[in-house]
């Protein structure tokens, strides 16, 4: 078990899965020459020539076009979009396409693309590079969505992602790429698709977050403990499939419920699962549910404006004490 | 017997078979869509024949084929069977899609047949992305993928003849100018009307063809797969075509003059092409005919195949959606 970073497990597990399989290449803009964006590919361009590890041009639509086709063919494209802002640049080939191909087809098709991206808001970036759109791709039959919070679910659902057969959309945290934390060895370290983590266990309340909501809801807890309520801690990893179970379960033994994330909260990824719980555990609950999330409003460039807009540890903290105890 | 292209009579029979097969499909299908069989968005191909045939007569079995929703011929000429392409559009499992697809959506991965798509210009990327598993494999295949005049118009399609050229990837480029976007006539809808210029600036060769001539098609055609099979990159053939038909069923065609539909009915590629093999002698009017009556029979078939055919099983309404062993 070693200590690295989110940034640093996205790379091995992609230096891994391309060493174990010829069909793996990684394609996006500055991924080869440049090393990423957000260093993500750094150094796999040495390791694997530019026949694995290809630049291209600003053209978001035809580089996950091109990913569908290639995966089509038979190779395991993981593409990187820049930011899942510029994904919006090609929502047609993913949500027409990459997500209806082999339905559409009769199940005849396969198409294991990874598509890649880094979300979230944090950064003073403004309204155009700051977004958390992993509600759009949930909302789509056919996608997985995984949104990892940790480097070690940061390693293990990539990789996971890469041996999917499907396409999948995995969204990174800006803000987690320089987050340490332990990564188990071994080049077969999986992660499966579709079961959450109960990161901290507990008895009064549940903070359901996935991404770097999922980090608030852990420090939440922290700070919640020494308030004498011990709130349980899940980690969704994945948000299709959506591991209805573990939040179910927690729910009936805790019977009240936080979710936590950073979109915009009308629409977002909380609000299915809010309405969830609502319909599969009901006459479990003591309070309604909360939803500790973003504000409906464009990222603000203005430091305090943006922090204003994102959820915050006391935001939650006042959440649970506004539901326990009743 | 005339060779032209260094065809035998036999390969001259099988062009003008598969058009007419296409022509009776297509009129049958109209015939069955007026019945209420087929439902849905449904684009037919009469009049554009000779584009599919001409085109897939100097392509090889293993190249890749990606269509539009215009697709009926593509796939029949591509080597799709009758059967399955009209229980497709009768909706039955016994379809090339198993009844999830339609008439917009065929695929069949055996005949490389890499699939039907119905967003303008949506296939373009996807061609691309085969071609490049093509030179990442150091494969000798190219792709071939058909699309309208109105796809010229999108912007994945630049995007898409930057990045062949840019990785000079074996694909075939087939723009079918039928000189309609539904109703919008291509003078209304590109500034340049020559749709093989819009690629000049991509430093591809980009050629013209008469698209109601299979024999121009096919000499169109051959030289640019020649050109992208041998690493010299995409290539853009610009067939000049017609449909004799609306849109799609539901277009009741109302845009197009009756003076312009019978200047294109008089250049229809069937008839001019039967009437060159009887005249250079090729063939006489008893083979052609005993053609024409293969060839009702195979369609009259594939829809009784269809009529017959069962319907999908809704406890599979879910099925294919993810692919088994998914993480």
């Amino acid at each position: 078990m070693a200590e690295i970073r989110y940034r640093e497990a996205l790379n091995q597990a992609l230096r891994e899965e391309m060493a174990r399989d010829d069909r793996v290449f990684v394609m996006g803009e500055d991924v080869a020459f440049f090393g990423g964006s957000f260093k993500v590919t750094e150094g796999l361009l040495a390791e694997f020539t530019e026949r694995r590890v290809i630049d291209t041009p600003i053209s978001e639509a035809a580089i996950v076009g091109c990913g569908i086709g290639a995966a089509l063919a038979g190779l395991r494209p993981v593409v990187e979009l820049m930011t899942v802002n510029f994904a919006l640049l090609a929502m047609d080939q993913i949500v027409n396409h990459a997500a209806k191909i082999r339905y559409m087809f009769g199940g005849k098709a396969k198409v294991p693309l990874v598509i890649r991206c880094p979300g979230g808001g944090g950064h003073q970036l403004g309204a155009q590079h700051s977004q958390s759109l992993e509600a759009y791709f949930l909302h789509c039959p056919g996608l997985r969505v995984a949104v990892p919070a940790t480097p070690a679910d940061a390693k293990g659902l990539l990789k996971s992602a890469i041996r999917d057969e499907g396409p999948v959309m995995f969204i990174e945290h800006e803000g987690l790429y320089g987050l340490k934390g332990e990564v188990p060895d071994g080049s077969d370290y999986l992660v499966p698709f579709g079961q959450a983590a109960v990161t901290r266990t507990g008895k009064d309340v549940s903070l359901i977050g996935y991404s770097r909501g999922a980090m608030l809801a852990a420090q939440a807890a922290e700070e919640l403990a020494q308030k004498g309520v011990d709130a349980e801690v899940i980690d969704l990893r994945t948000l299709n499939p959506l591991d209805m179970d573990t939040i179910i379960g927690s729910v009936k033994k805790t019977s009240r419920a936080v979710v936590v994330y950073e979109a915009w909260k009308t629409g977002g990824a909380g609000a299915e699962i809010s309405a969830r719980i609502a319909e599969s555990a009901f006459d479990h609950l003591d309070a309604p549910v909360a939803r500790v999330a973003g504000g409906d409003v464009p990222a603000p460039y203005n430091k305090h404006l943006e922090a204003a807009s994102l959820p915050q540890v006391e935001d939650i903290i006042s959440a649970v004490d506004q539901i326990v105890g009743v | 017997m005339v060779v032209e292209l260094g065809l035998t009579e036999q390969e001259h029979l099988k062009l003008y078979r598969q058009m007419l097969l296409i022509r009776t499909f297509e009129e049958t299908t109209a015939e069955q869509y007026a019945k209420g069989n087929i439902t849905g968005f449904t684009h037919l191909y009469s009049g554009e024949e000779a584009v599919a045939v001409g085109a897939m007569s100097v392509i090889s079995d293993k190249d890749y084929v990606v269509s539009s929703y215009r697709e009926h011929g593509h796939a029949l000429a591509k080597g799709a069977t009758p059967r399955a392409v009209m229980a497709e559009l009768f909706g039955k499992s016994t379809g090339i899609s198993h009844g999830r697809g339609g008439s917009m959506h065929l695929f069949d991965p055996d005949l490389r047949f890499m699939g039907g798509y119905a967003i303008v210009a949506g296939g373009l990327p996807i061609s691309a992305g085969i071609a490049q598993a093509v030179k990442y494999r150091n494969g000798d295949e190219i792709v071939a993928v058909f699309f309208g005049d109105g796809a010229v118009n999108q912007g994945v399609f630049h995007e898409t003849v930057n990045i062949a050229k840019l990785w000079s990837l074996p694909l075939v480029l087939i723009c079918e100018n039928n000189f309609y976007g539904i109703g919008t006539n291509v003078s209304r809808a590109s500034a340049v009307e020559d749709l093989y210029k819009r690629v000049c600036g991509f430093n591809i060769r980009a050629v013209q063809v008469d698209g109601m001539d299979v024999m121009a098609v096919r000499k169109g055609v051959e030289e640019a797969a020649r050109i992208s099979r041998g690493g010299g990159g995409p290539t853009f053939v610009e067939a000049k075509t017609y449909r004799f038909r609306g849109h799609s069923m539901s277009d009741p065609d109302e845009y197009r003059s009756k003076m312009e539909l019978k200047i294109w009915r008089d250049r229809d590629p069937l008839t001019k092409f039967s009437s060159h093999l009887v005249n250079e002698g090729t063939a006489d009017q008893k083979t052609l005919d005993e053609i024409k009556r293969e060839v009702e029979a195979e369609v009259a078939d594939a829809v009784d195949f269809a009529e017959k055919s069962p319907e999908p099983p809704l406890t599979q309404l879910m099925d294919g959606l993810y692919p088994n062993g998914s993480a």
